[in-house]
C-alpha cells in the first residue's frame, strides 16, 4: 500500500457530498502529502481558513476518486503554515485571499493582498472571531504591484475594473508588444462584498438563499451545494423526488448558460448572427423554464430538505418541446458556425492551453475539459439522482477556443437530453421534507458540478442555529490564473474572444 | 451562406411590444428630465456592475436579445460614460466600486439619470452593508427610478429605463413649443 492509500484510510468521513474524508494533519504529513497528492495526479478543490473553535487551514483534493480534505492546525496568526503553489499553483490565490479574510498567511513568497484592496483598514480581519469594530475609511484607490515587464518597446494597457459592455468588473494589465500579448496580469476582488463574513450573520436555514447569490448564473449549483452540506449535517435524506427536480434545474441552468455563451461567442467572432439566435434559443428556454419553475433565473427553487415548488405536468412537458426546439435549431445554427470561415479563422488556435499545462496548473471544469482534463462530477463522483442518469462525458484536448465551443455545443445537447430523460423518470411524492438545524460544531461539505465545474461548500453550524462559517468556492478560483497563461502570445483584439471563451465569474471569485 | 439566410428567415421577426412606463417605480423627478426631452428619443445607456452577484447582467444582457429589442426602440448600451444619458447600475456598491462608480458618475454628462436595478441596488438586498458593501446605488451616488427584483425581469428593466425617461413634465413641454 503507498504512502497515499494509507493516510486515505486514516481519514473520517464528513456529512454531505458522498466521498468526502477529512484528516487532521502535522505540518510535515501537510507537505508530504500535498506533493503525493500531486505526484499522484490528483487535484485542487479548494483551500480555505477556519477561525474558529481553532485556527485551522483546510485543504480540498479529488484523490484516487475521493475528495480529501487536510485540516492543519496553524497555532497563532502569525505563526503561518507552508504554503501549497509549489504543488497546486492554484493554491497561492486562496491562501493570499485567506490571509486578508483571516490573518493567518502562506510562506509563499506572493504575499501582496488579494481580496483586500485599500477599501477596508489593513489590521481589519473580516473573519477573525474578535475582530475590531469596523470603522468606515474615506474610500480611496489601492496601489497594487503589477509585475512589470520591460524592454525595448514593450508597454503596459491598463484595462478595467469597469468594462465596456454588461459584464463584471476586474482589471486587466497587459505588457505588449506590438500587439502581441506577453503577459497578462489580473486584479480581482472590486466585487468583493463581505459574503463570507455575512453568512455569519445568518441562520443556517436561510444560508441557501445567499448562497445561490453568490454567483447568480450559478444559483442551483451553490444553492444545492449548499442544501447537500446542510442536510448531511441534520442527518436528513431529501426524498427522490426532490433530488430529480434539483438534477433538472441544474441541467437547465447549464443550458441556459451554454445557450448565453454560445451566442456571445459568435458574436465575438464577428458573426452577430449567432447572438442574435442563441439570445433568442436562451429567452425562449427561459420563459420554458418560468412556465415550469415559476422563475426565470432559479435563485429560490433549491431548499433546504428539497425544493421550493414543484413543477405542474404542464410545466415539464413545456421544458421537453422546448428542449427539441432547442436542441434542432442549435445543431442548425453549429452546421452554420462549422462551416463560416471567419468563425472557424477566430476559434481555432486562439488561447491554447495544452492538456500539459492545464494539469499543470489545475484547470478545471468546462475549461478543463476542453484541455483533455477530463473530469466531471456527474460521472466521477455522483450525487443522486447522477448516479442513475449515466451522463455522456464531453471533453476534447486542443485547448483552444474552438475546443471550448465544441464541448459547450456537446454539453448542451448532453444536458437537453437529460432533461428529458429526467422529466420521464421522474420519481412521485414529495418533493420537500422538514429539516432541523444541526448541532453546534458539525462541519459538512457540498459539491455540485455547476456549468463553470465543481462549485464546493464547506459549511459549519454554531449555536443557536445560526451559521459559524460558510466557505463557498467557485471552480473560477482554479481557472483565472490559467487565463493568463492562455493569451500568452496572441493578439490584443483577440482577448475579449478568449476571455469569452473561459467565461469565469468574478463575484463567485471576489465573495 | 444559404443555411444562414435560411435559419434567419424561418425565425423572422420575434420582437414584442415595450412595456409601458410605470410611475410607481420612481423615486425623484428632475428638472433634467425637460432637457431630455429635447433630446429625443434616441438614449445612450452605461450600465455598471457596482458589486452585484451577475443575475442582473443577466437580465439587463437579454434587453438586447430579438424578443425585447432594446434598439429598436432607440435605446443602446454604449462604451463610455461620456457617451451616455443614463445609467443603469446593480448591486449592493462593493467598497472597491465605490470610487469608479462616483468617477463613471462624474464623468458623465449632464443631465444624467440613474436606474439603480435589483433588489441590491434598491436597498443592498441580501447582502446589506458590512466592511465590503456600501449598500444600495443611492448610498453613493443619486439615483431617480429603482427596480426592485432579484433579478428583475428584462420587461421590469425596460419598464424601469422608459420610467426615467418619460416624465409626464418632460412630455407636457414638448408640445408646449
Ligand atoms: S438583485 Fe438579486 S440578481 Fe440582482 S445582484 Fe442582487 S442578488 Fe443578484
Amino acid at each position: 500500500m503507498d504512502q497515499l492509500t494509507y493516510w486515505i484510510e486514516q481519514a473520517k468521513p464528513m456529512p454531505g457530498a458522498p466521498g468526502v474524508c477529512q484528516l487532521e494533519v502535522s505540518v510535515e504529513t501537510w507537505q508530504q502529502l500535498a506533493r503525493d497528492i500531486a505526484a499522484d495526479g490528483g487535484r485542487l478543490l479548494a483551500l480555505w481558513v477556519d477561525c474558529e473553535p481553532a485556527m485551522t487551514v483546510r485543504v480540498a483534493f479529488l484523490t484516487k476518486s475521493i475528495v480529501l480534505v487536510l485540516a492543519l492546525a496553524v497555532a497563532e496568526s502569525s505563526a503561518g503554515y507552508p504554503g501549497l503553489a509549489d504543488s497546486f499553483p492554484a493554491a497561492a490565490r486562496m491562501q493570499r485571499a485567506a490571509a486578508d479574510l483571516c490573518g493567518v498567511r502562506a510562506d509563499d513568497f506572493d504575499t501582496r493582498p488579494w481580496l483586500r484592496h485599500a477599501a477596508w483598514p489593513t489590521r481589519y480581519f473580516p473573519l477573525a472571531p474578535e475582530r475590531q469594530a469596523f470603522e468606515k475609511t474615506e474610500a480611496v484607490s489601492d496601489e497594487y504591484r503589477f509585475v512589470r515587464v520591460t524592454g525595448d518597446g514593450v508597454h503596459e494597457i491598463p484595462v478595467g475594473p469597469v468594462h465596456a459592455g454588461i459584464i463584471e468588473p476586474g482589471h486587466f494589465r497587459f505588457s505588449i508588444v506590438g500587439e502581441k500579448i506577453l503577459k497578462l496580469e489580473e486584479r480581482l476582488g472590486y466585487v468583493h462584498k463581505g459574503i463570507e463574513q455575512r453568512f455569519t450573520q445568518m441562520q443556517l436555514l436561510v444560508g441557501h438563499r445567499l448562497a445561490a447569490r453568490i454567483s447568480g448564473d450559478s444559483a442551483v449549483a451553490y444553492s444545492w451545494a449548499y442544501c447537500q452540506a446542510l442536510e448531511g449535517m441534520a442527518q436528513v435524506v431529501i426524498p427522490p423526488r426532490a433530488a430529480w427536480l434539483r438534477a433538472l434545474a441544474l441541467e437547465c441552468e447549464r443550458i441556459a448558460n451554454h445557450l448565453g455563451d454560445l451566442g456571445a461567442l459568435g458574436n465575438d467572432a464577428g458573426l452577430s448572427f449567432g447572438l442574435a439566435q442563441f439570445s433568442r434559443l436562451k429567452e425562449l428556454w427561459l420563459r420554458a423554464g418560468e412556465a415550469a419553475f415559476a422563475q426565470r433565473y432559479l435563485l429560490d427553487f433549491i431548499v433546504p430538505g428539497g425544493t421550493g415548488m414543484d413543477p405542474s405536468v404542464n410545466g415539464l412537458s413545456g421544458l421537453v418541446t422546448c428542449a427539441g426546439m432547442v436542441g434542432a435549431t442549435a445543431s442548425e445554427i453549429r452546421t452554420i458556425y462549422d462551416e463560416h470561415a471567419g468563425v472557424r479563422d477566430r476559434f481555432t488556435g486562439a488561447g491554447i492551453v495544452t492538456p500539459e499545462l492545464a494539469a499543470r496548473l489545475g484547470l478545471t471544469g468546462l475549461a478543463g475539459r476542453a484541455s483533455g482534463q477530463s473530469f466531471d462530477l456527474r460521472v466521477d463522483l455522483p450525487c443522486e439522482p447522477y448516479t442513475s442518469l449515466s451522463v455522456t462525458k464531453v471533453w476534447r484536448s486542443n485547448g483552444d477556443v474552438a475546443a471550448r465551443v465544441e464541448v459547450r455545443f456537446d454539453e448542451l445537447s448532453e444536458s437537453l437530453r437529460l432533461v428529458e430523460q429526467i422529466v420521464q423518470q421522474l420519481p412521485d411524492g414529495h418533493h420537500l421534507v422538514d429539516v432541523a438545524a444541526p448541532a453546534a460544531g458539525t462541519m459538512g461539505t457540498g459539491i455540485i458540478e455547476g456549468w463553470r465545474g465543481a462549485v464546493f461548500i464547506a459549511l459549519t453550524a454554531a449555536k443557536d442555529g445560526l451559521i459559524g462559517r460558510c466557505h463557498p468556492h467557485d471552480p473560477s478560483w482554479q481557472n483565472w490564473p490559467v487565463l493568463e497563461h492562455a493569451v500568452i502570445g496572441n493578439i490584443v483584439p483577440d482577448f475579449p474572444l478568449i476571455n469569452k471563451s473561459f467565461n469565469l465569474s468574478y463575484s463567485g471569485h471576489d465573495l | 451562406m444559404w443555411k444562414l439566410l435560411r435559419q434567419t428567415g424561418c425565425v423572422g421577426i420575434v420582437t414584442e411590444p415595450p412595456p409601458g412606463s410605470d410611475e410607481a417605480l420612481r423615486i425623484a423627478d428632475s428638472l433634467q428630465l425637460q432637457i431630455k426631452s429635447i433630446i429625443g428619443r434616441a438614449l445612450c445607456i452605461r450600465q455598471i456592475d457596482a458589486g452585484s452577484c451577475n443575475g442582473c447582467e443577466l437580465e439587463i444582457h437579454a434587453l438586447n436579445n430579438p424578443v425585447y429589442n432594446i434598439e429598436g426602440l432607440g435605446i443602446k448600451f454604449v462604451a463610455s460614460p461620456r457617451h451616455a444619458d443614463l445609467l443603469l447600475v446593480t448591486g449592493p456598491v462593493s467598497r472597491s466600486m465605490e470610487v469608479a462608480l462616483r468617477r463613471t458618475y462624474e464623468a458623465t454628462p449632464d443631465p444624467k439619470l440613474v436606474v439603480a436595478i435589483g433588489d441590491c441596488g434598491c436597498t443592498g438586498g441580501i447582502f446589506g452593508e458590512n466592511y465590503a458593501s456600501t449598500g444600495r446605488v443611492a448610498n453613493v451616488i443619486p439615483v431617480n427610478v429603482a427596480v426592485p427584483g432579484c433579478p428583475p425581469s428584462p420587461s421590469r428593466i425596460l419598464a424601469g429605463i422608459l420610467t426615467a425617461i418619460s416624465s409626464p413634465r418632460a412630455i407636457t413641454s414638448v408640445s408646449d413649443n
